[in-house]
């Protein structure tokens, strides 16, 4: 992982500079110590992160948590974020503050609060829920913090705090019914919507349910269901799918989340129906939920992402064996029997990025950062992503695998080249743009 | 005989003739492809795209299933043309690639017989990507290696791969599979797969051009209850010329849409009770700890989950420390595990905490709801969350007892063993000294003490038998969910919904509660067609019921227990 230095000619940058000199001047002279002082002996960079730690969620942003932090040491180990001013490089090591919101979306924001107030930190990586994400936003943008937010996630947000690390929908879920529609995925006719009961879900069948109207699918063809967060009985749903299976080509868009989703495999798998009849194409099942399950009723389904631990890139190997070595290294439960997926990939990278924008900003000053990032590159694991010039979302390759018995994927289709994120759909709300430099956030196209 | 009308049988000569080769006992796999074969696999390597078509459909004629690999490797392009040190070219599958030394090589297989590539001297042969030049298939040779593919799964020895590709086969809707399903009938013992077979010759029948084949399939289809066949014959009646064929269709349409609805009745009616049973037995343990007893316990979700991981428990012992092939026992062996380790943790908790509670509803609630959070939280540490729990194979798949209904075997099972443990627990409590003695402390326990009862014991132990039937519920729901920390929480409300609304104190209650709302439930998430409507539905019914009659179903005419 090669990070390049930019040397810029920003006056923030000298501005920012001479704040920290300020700042490491006072500390000096408050310990009694020498004026020279070394580029080890300045103070940490504060970032937050915002991960449950227990309760519901705890079991997938874990995971987010041990990522971030594996990033922060590598990133420590190579000498922390270094900023070049007046010819000279001065590095700063970052030091995380990690805090437990316990799945409790008023503690999110809570958290989110003392971790910008309180603990003054440069900018948080954190959230998985989309309702954890809409709590903490009125605090980030009224203490103008910075969220870097890694979860595929239901679009129509174009937040000036928040750098969307992972998927928009027309990066997942559109181009994966569209898959599913082309001959090469099998030409299927009829969608049948499941999902779980909230925001995400209900978002994503809308853009869906718009995209497939648009692509002359009539509305007979397509069914749409929800249902309550833990659902365990899924014997009339499964009914109801095989007899809007009749006929052929009929295929399910799964946006179920959590637990419910091993029963319906299960159901699904015992009432006789196969991935070959119909496959059921996933939005919320990956390598770290698929470790903790029994595999047998979901091998050969679908699912779509931007990132599989089965990537086969060499920064991608490098990253997987980082990340188990750092987990057995630290006594992390499981040990090297850990793995990677989607959102830890995107957190992984959203510290990198942080990094490099700050290093390009000469300053941790959040809309110094912000400008930086724009349109910023980097190597991420799964191959090179791009930070939109405009909407603070990122664009990304899409891949579509098939669930192999190990839980892990095998890549069945890629996209060409990178997808650029629309915050708002184009199917749903085509006159809605997302731009922070020509606009104010969220405009009307002409 | 398949088609019992007349018009029928002549449409089956016609498409029998039609064959392009007369049909062949198919060739045993022998180590050497048959002369034909090997030339077909030869041409597949051709430049010319003609003759590969032609070599894909010479090895369908062959009706040979050991072609099977090689032409489904030729679909996901890993067949490749490798050419060896010493010159001559061979055809070969790759499999997943390896990395050794250091470098990407492909494991190479032998095309036809799919026998491992191996040098002289019996080193196992990879090969780097780049000395292997793939056998490529375009879109048009695409559509017909799907279908020889389908053809020759027909001849799968699974019953279910025969069954998908006769339906795959009739969906593509080309008239060149009717032949091979024809044949494919004739040899078909299964009768679900015959069926299947059936019903594919048959919707491939309704696109034919003469009219008195498409009534015959018609028929044939209402018949055998082909609900496979309902969008096309819908689709069919707006294009139907033919008056008769019309009104035969519109006869077929009728009688197969009565019978979706005949099996969508049957199918709800088996899941009410399926549901019924799984919460009665999720409010067994509980029947007696709150219903008997008097404690709400908080904790009986966590009960439950700890059954579950004492099976996943003995999951592991059977993976680490038997046979592969007694795995699939470590199922039942983990009952008795189960039932010990939860109804161990009862009588601890009833022990410790619960006995200093006993009177005061809040404290136990309080007390045994902060117990609940420990026990998610040890199990959290403890387990982590690589905790699946695998079914048994001989609980996996389903009964088929008619066209479209398939009744899974696990929930099968659960009913079954509800049933059971019901009738265990009836006898325990009415024809044993045991179950007397625990009625007598829950009905009046002054004077079962005075009588010489010592009511501390019994309190232990009818507690520890409530848990230890958490235990069962929860080793039995690994068969339909997940197992992870927060298992109980998803059926705790349920389980206490049930007691109250059976009326506290009486099993009898329970069992009709459990069953009542299982069916009702089913009931109305069929008639609103959603779960969350189903769900609210319910729940408004339940508060409805204790409205008008607060001691439930079954009114309790004893005390619960007292201080």
């Amino acid at each position: 992982m090669k990070i390049r230095n930019k040397n810029t000619k920003d006056t923030s940058s000298r501005a920012a500079a001479c704040r920290i000199s300020v700042v490491v001047a006072l500390l000096a002279g408050l310990l009694n110590w020498t004026w020279a002082a070394a580029a080890d002996d300045l103070p940490p960079i504060k970032v937050g992160v915002l991960h449950s730690l227990s309760g519901t969620m705890a079991i997938s942003e874990v995971s987010l948590r041990d990522v971030v932090l594996m990033a922060v040491e590598e990133i420590n180990g190579k000498g922390g974020v270094c900023i070049s001013a007046n010819g000279s490089k001065m590095c700063r090591k970052i030091e995380p503050v990690v805090v437990d919101p316990a799945s409790n979306w008023d503690l999110f924001a809570e958290k989110a609060k003392q971790l910008l107030l309180v603990d003054k930190v440069a900018v948080v990586f954190g959230c998985w829920t989309s309702v954890s994400r809409k709590s903490v936003l009125p605090v980030f943008e009224g203490n103008n913090g910075l969220l870097f937010y890694p979860v595929q996630y239901e679009g129509e947000e174009c937040s000036h705090n928040v750098f969307y690390t992972g998927a928009a929908v027309n990066q997942q879920a559109v181009p994966a019914v569209d898959y599913l529609m082309s001959e090469e995925g099998g030409g299927y006719k009829k969608f049948y919507l499941l999902g779980t009961d909230y925001v995400y879900p209900r978002t994503t069948n809308k853009i869906l349910r718009a995209m497939l109207k648009a692509r002359g699918v009539p509305e007979e063809n397509i069914r749409e269901e929800y249902t309550p967060f833990h659902h365990q009985d899924y014997q009339q749903i499964v009914q109801k799918i095989k007899a809007f299976a009749a006929g052929g080509k009929m295929a399910v868009i799964s946006t179920i989340n959590g637990d419910s989703n091993v029963p319906f495999y299960k159901e699904f798998a015992n009432q006789g129906l196969t991935a070959g009849d119909v496959p059921i194409m996933a939005f919320s099942v990956a390598e770290d939920e698929l470790r903790g399950m029994d595999t047998s009723a979901l091998i050969g389904h679908l699912t779509a992402w931007n990132y599989f631990q089965s990537v086969d890139t060499p920064q991608n190997k490098e990253f997987v064996k980082n990340f188990k070595a750092y987990t057995k290294r630290n006594n992390l439960p499981d040990g090297d029997k850990r793995v990677t997926d989607d959102p830890m990939e995107a957190a992984y990278f959203g510290v990198y990025l942080w990094k490099q924008a700050v290093e390009k900003a000469g300053t941790t000053d959040v809309d110094a950062v912000r400008k930086a990032a724009y349109g910023m590159e980097f190597l991420a694991p799964g191959g090179k992503i791009k930070l939109d010039e405009r909407s603070h979302h990122t664009y990304k390759p899409v891949l579509i695998g098939e669930i192999l018995k190990d839980g892990q994927f095998k890549v069945v289709w890629r996209s060409a080249g990178l997808v650029k994120p629309e915050p708002w759909s184009e199917f749903t709300n085509p006159d809605k743009g997302c731009d922070w430099v020509d606009h104010e956030g969220t405009y009307t196209k002409k | 005989m398949m088609p019992r009308t007349g018009r029928l049988v002549l449409g089956l000569a016609l498409a029998a003739a039609l064959a392009l080769s007369p049909s062949r006992v198919p060739a045993q796999s022998s180590a050497t492809p048959a002369a034909e074969a090997a030339r077909a696999l030869g041409d597949l390597a051709s430049a010319d795209g003609a003759i590969r078509q032609g070599a894909v459909e010479t090895l369908g004629n062959l009706e040979d299933p050991a072609v099977l690999p090689t032409l489904e490797a030729l679909r996901a392009g890993r067949l490749y043309l490798w050419t060896q040190p010493d010159g001559r070219r061979e055809l070969v599958i790759a499999r997943e690639k390896v990395t050794r030394e250091g470098k990407e090589v492909l494991p190479l297989a032998r095309a036809y017989d799919q026998e491992r590539l191996r040098s002289a001297d019996g080193q196992d042969l990879y090969a780097d990507p780049q000395e292997l030049e793939e056998v490529s298939a375009d879109r048009r040779l695409r559509g017909i290696l799907q279908q020889v593919i389908e053809r020759l799964r027909l001849l799968s020895p699974e019953s279910k791969v025969r069954k998908a590709a006769a339906k795959t086969l009739a969906e593509r809707g080309d008239p060149v599979a009717l032949p091979w399903l024809h044949q494919a009938f004739t040899r078909e013992k299964d009768p679900w797969t015959r069926q299947a077979i059936e019903e594919g010759f048959c919707l491939l029948t309704l696109s034919h051009p003469r009219a008195d084949e498409r009534i015959g399939a018609a028929h044939r289809l209402a018949e055998i209850h082909g609900t496979n066949a309902l969008p096309r014959l819908q689709e069919l009646l707006t294009q139907e010329q033919d008056a008769s064929a019309l009104a035969v269709e519109k006869d077929a349409v009728r009688s197969l849409e009565t019978w979706t609805h005949l099996t969508r009745t049957a199918y709800a009616v088996f899941s009410g009770l399926s549901l019924g049973s799984i919460l009665m037995l999720m409010a067994l343990g509980l029947a007696i700890t709150f219903g008997l007893m008097g404690v709400i316990n908080m904790a009986h979700g966590e009960l439950m989950m700890v059954g579950a991981y004492a099976t996943f428990v003995m999951q592991g012992w059977f993976q680490a420390y038997l046979p592969a092939a007694l795995f699939d026992f470590y199922f039942l062996a983990a009952l008795p595990l189960a039932f010990v380790v939860a109804g161990g943790c009862g009588w601890l908790l009833e022990r410790t905490i619960i006995r200093f509670l006993y009177g005061r509803p809040l404290e136990t609630l309080l007390a045994t709801w902060g117990v609940s959070l420990i026990f998610i939280q040890v199990a959290r540490n403890w387990f982590g969350d690589l905790t699946a729990v695998i079914a048994p194979d001989w609980l996996s798949g389903g009964l088929e007892v008619m066209a479209g209904v398939q009744l899974p075997y696990n929930r099968l099972f659960i009913i079954a063993f509800t049933g059971g443990c019901v009738t265990v627990i009836h006898f325990l409590l009415t024809r044993s000294s045991v179950g007397l003695r625990m009625r007598a402390v829950t009905q009046n326990r002054e004077m079962a003490a005075c009588l010489g009862v010592r009511t501390g014991r019994v309190d232990a132990w009818a507690f520890a038998l409530g848990a230890g039937l958490a235990g069962v519920a929860g080793w039995a729901l690994c068969l339909i969910g997940n197992v992870e920390p927060g298992l109980g929480q998803n059926y705790i409300v349920d389980s206490f919904i049930v007691v109250v609304t059976g009326g506290v104190g009486k099993l009898a209650g329970t069992i009709v509660a459990a069953l009542g709302i299982g069916w009702l439930n089913t009931l109305f998430e069929l008639t609103t067609d959603s779960a969350v409507m189903g769900k609210v539905l319910i729940l408004i019914l339940v508060v409805l019921f204790l409205q008008r009659r607060p001691s439930g179903l079954f009114p309790a005419r004893g005390r619960s227990v007292e201080a």
